[in-house]
């Protein structure tokens, strides 16, 4: 094996209400993950890199925009570029998509986490955060039928709880979070 | 949606489309290629792949269908506006002195970019001495590039990318509305060649001083954007300019030193 390569992947889907959760959460991770972080977030379409600048800000991580074929890499967070679909391959990189959206929604937090599941297996862990669509209930459950680890914000601490409850209404996540203990939660990866 | 294809399914898939029909998907990024033929099998309600394998292998009018949805056609109006922006400001100026221009489009789906890059040239006063090559694996996608004809309830959102894109004229006197329907005029089709080109196993057909390809590279795995960009070096005159899409790069190609890039926007001057 390579010194970089890497077994395991962390994806964090997030909509309205998570953008919080994440800037909150970055600077208590470790700086020595074994794994890459991959934070797929609905936003506004922008061509600039605000969110990566955001978040390089409160990490020693490193943090990049995910460009297509980069090679995944443990202890880095890689952001999925806005109106893109954020995609894995069996070698471990990055594919970019720019086909139709999925629940109104590129990225979509069900493509990015199907695509996980179906290529890291058991060694995927999806988190689901807080938002106000139906974005990434679809992706868990596909991602749990693959022996993936899932994990959703509980509703009551969501700041929109509606995308935490569609995911908990069709599936069983392995766990159920409040924002606070999701740092300890991944460093414990 | 969870249905299910193995890796030995998606390559018997890859080998009768190409020894059948010879079109080679062998080189496509696998995990964008999964995706769309699932999608398919989803969209025809095939019921098993075995349905969708014989389809493919028997009926030569589903073959077209399926290439027009394993590919991916979502485009826009000056997608990407900064992208608009520097072709205007930064390029087009470049190429005013040229007695002719020759654009050739590549994988340019359903036109709309092509008719934004004809709408740039236009405004430049540069469009009657210009001549855009428009070309798509992709027979079906291609006539409605051709025909130019699209939903008006687009043009909302394409008109606030033109204005984001410094466009000075009102974008609707670009086109005709018809009924729920928007018209590109004619002006703007008769300096634009359509035709069917396949990136993965047609030669260079010109010599050109733009070629743009956006959005297309990011489906292809490394070593067929390689090739793919080695024939776009070959058809580019020195000094040319080659266009990709936003989150494409010549970075990992080997064509890398023949060519400097012009700004933030992802495009490439080819400089010997």
């Amino acid at each position: 094996m390579e010194k970089n390569s890497i077994a395991k992947i962390v994806v964090i889907g997030g909509s309205a209400g998570s953008l919080e959760i994440i800037l909150s959460m970055v600077p208590k991770l470790k700086n020595d993950l074994k794994f890459p972080l991959v934070l797929v977030l609905h936003r506004k379409v922008s061509s600039d890199d605000i969110l990566t600048d955001v978040i390089k800000l409160r990490t020693t991580l490193k943090v990049k925009e995910a460009e297509e074929k980069d090679i995944l890499s443990p202890a880095t967070i890689y952001i999925c570029p806005s109106d893109y679909h954020l995609l894995f391959e069996k070698d471990k990189s990055i594919s970019l998509d720019y086909s139709e959206k999925v629940n109104f929604s590129r990225p979509s937090i069900d493509v990015t986490f199907q695509s996980a599941g179906d290529v890291f297996k058991e060694n995927s862990v999806c988190i689901l955060l807080s938002g106000g669509n139906n974005d990434g209930a679809k992706g868990l459950q596909f991602t749990k039928q693959h022996g993936g680890i899932t994990v959703v914000q509980d509703p009551s601490d969501a700041e929109v709880s509606y995308m935490p409850k569609e995911a908990i209404a069709i599936m069983e996540p392995d766990y159920i979070l409040k924002s606070s203990e999701l740092p300890d939660f991944i460093n414990s990866l | 949606m969870n249905a299910d294809l193995t890796d030995d399914e998606i390559d018997i898939l890859i080998h009768q489309v190409l020894d059948i029909h010879g079109y080679d998907f062998s080189n496509y990024s696998r995990a964008s290629f999964k995706r769309r033929v699932l999608r398919l099998i989803d969209l025809f309600k095939f019921k098993t792949f075995r349905e969708l394998l014989t389809l493919v292998k028997t009926d030569k009018s589903f073959l077209e269908r399926f290439i027009e949805e394993i590919t991916v056609n979502v485009t826009e109006m000056f997608r990407d506006p900064e992208f608009y922006i520097s072709l205007r400001n930064d390029i087009l100026p470049q190429l005013a002195t040229k007695p002719f221009i020759r654009i050739w489009h590549a994988g340019c789906s359903t036109g709309e970019e092509v008719y934004s890059m004809a709408i740039l040239l236009k405004e430049a006063n540069l469009l009657k001495k210009s001549l855009i090559y428009a070309t798509d694996i992709n027979p079906g996608v291609l006539l409605k590039a051709k025909q130019g004809i699209y939903p008006l309830s687009n043009m909302k959102s394409y008109s606030e990318n033109y204005i984001n894109c410094c466009g000075k004229e009102d974008f609707s006197s670009y086109y005709t509305a018809q009924y729920d329907r928007a018209i590109i005029n004619e002006d703007l089709k008769k300096k634009i060649i359509f035709s069917t080109h396949n990136l993965v196993s047609d030669r260079s057909f010109n010599e050109f001083q733009i070629i743009m390809c956006r959005n297309v590279l990011i489906y292809f795995d490394k070593t067929l954007q390689n090739n793919v960009l080695k024939v776009f070096d070959f058809s580019l005159e020195k000094l040319g300019f080659l266009a990709l899409g936003s989150k494409e790069t010549l970075r990992f190609s080997d064509i890398i030193q023949n060519y400097v890039q012009v700004n933030n926007q992802r495009i490439w001057k080819k400089i010997q």
